[in-house]
């Protein structure tokens, strides 16, 4: 009771912190440390997946694109002080979050006891899916629909990162193309910590099915193996126009789409599965699915062509 | 046995306490960047590992008490590997003059 007490006055104090922060590098920080604050919530709450995810992607990636956009805005950090918006207008956006949590407090206190849940029913039909974990359950039969949208918004956000290149840069590379430390101590971290981060991504990804862990976690730290490979100058970023790496961008959606368009024809619905090979069908585009994910989220870390093609 | 296991595991943790108040104190309290570097880098590694120690003593098995020590090594890495390009950074940009 003590440590959740004093768990959540952390997690308000460096969310506070973080709003109030004047300088963009330290209120990223914050974010990154209200992330990680957040999954230990999550396992409070004895929500494993789910503190994973937020750890991974809450904090880790979104940390390292927010922490890449503040170097970005570095040297217009002057401008955005002169475009400083009016007192009305911060008075008005304080009140219309202030007026949102309350809302939010309101409907989360008005809740009725117990309150109400699908989980006896995600629990019950858990072996119709073939998986052990009712929530991949979830992302992967019950809602596939979601992580479907999910997979596609993703790609649609690296489109609009790419949309920023500049046309004669088009085809090109993203990223500096100048490694960070080359033969450094970072370059030593990323010779050893690849090949076992890719093994611990793995890992993460296929245990999904019957424990904590799943498609995104794993995913996410395949990209951040593959986004220290870029940085310490490993391999270098590929091409964006190159044939191989489309395809490895788009055969998760579209194996996932496939699939469930042929749901039509087997199951009668869409991404219906026939129950008999629910879990062969769902591990079908879970791979994909990974594959295209972490190409997806790295790319969009190493952000918009930067340099024409050699 | 198992209450001297509990024993054992409440000093290890409590000596790994130390370790990280002693390197928020040198956080807060050091004058420059390499000096508070190495008060916080000895709060990782061995606040850290103290931690593990004491969990280690209660772990389920084999599997579990490798996976604490593969944690403790994996934040070894990473804690000097960032302190490095830290120091490095500041030496650079002279802020620790």
């Amino acid at each position: 009771m003590a440590f959740d007490i004093g768990l959540a006055t952390l997690v308000l104090g460096v969310a506070a912190w973080t709003i109030a922060a004047r300088d963009t590098f330290a209120a990223v920080i914050g974010f990154v440390a209200f992330g990680l604050l957040l999954a230990l919530v999550w396992v409070r709450v004895a929500a494993p997946d789910v503190a994973l995810a937020e750890a991974a992607l809450g904090s880790g990636l979104t940390g390292g694109l927010l922490l890449s956009a503040s170097s970005r805005l570095a040297h217009t950090n002057g401008s955005a002080v002169i475009e400083k918006p009016s007192a009305i207008m911060r008075l008005a956006a304080a009140l219309f979050c202030t007026l949102m949590s309350a809302a939010l407090a309101a409907i989360v206190l008005l809740l009725p006891e117990p309150a109400p849940t699908l989980a006896p029913q995600a629990a019950a039909n858990l072996a119709a899916t073939g998986l052990g974990n009712p929530v991949t359950a979830v992302l992967m039969a019950y809602r596939a629909i979601d992580t479907l949208l999910e997979v596609v918004v993703l790609l649609l956000a690296l489109a609009g990162t790419w949309s920023l290149a500049p046309d004669h840069l088009w085809g090109g590379l993203p990223g500096r193309g100048d490694p960070v430390d080359r033969g450094g101590v970072l370059t030593f971290d990323a010779q050893l910590l690849v090949p076992i981060g890719i093994l611990v991504g793995i890992h993460i990804f296929w245990v999904g099915s019957v424990a904590p862990g799943g498609e995104f976690q794993g995913a996410t730290i395949l990209a951040a193996m593959w986004i220290l490979a870029m940085m310490t100058g490993l391999v270098d970023a590929p091409g964006v126009s190159g044939r191989w790496l489309r395809l490895a961008l788009v055969v998760g959606p579209a194996v996932f789409l496939a699939i469930g368009l042929a749901g039509f024809a087997l199951a009668g619905a869409f991404l219906a599965y026939p129950e008999s090979h629910a879990k062969l069908v769902i591990l079908t585009i879970e791979v994909p699915v990974t594959l295209s994910i972490a190409a997806t989220l790295a790319l969009l870390v190493a952000g918009p062509p930067n340099r024409a093609l050699k | 046995m198992s209450f001297a296991l509990d024993v054992l595991t409440i000093l290890a943790v409590l000596t790994g306490s130390f370790f990280f108040l002693a390197g928020t104190v040198g956080l807060l309290r050091f004058p420059d960047s390499l000096s508070r570097l190495h008060a916080l880098t000895k709060a990782d590694n061995l606040g850290l590992g103290f931690v593990i120690l004491g969990l280690l003593f209660q772990a389920e098995g084999l599997f579990a008490a490798l996976k604490l020590v593969g944690i403790w090594l994996f934040a070894l890495l990473a804690g000097a590997t960032v302190a490095q390009l830290i120091a490095r950074t500041a030496r650079m940009s002279g802020s620790t003059m």
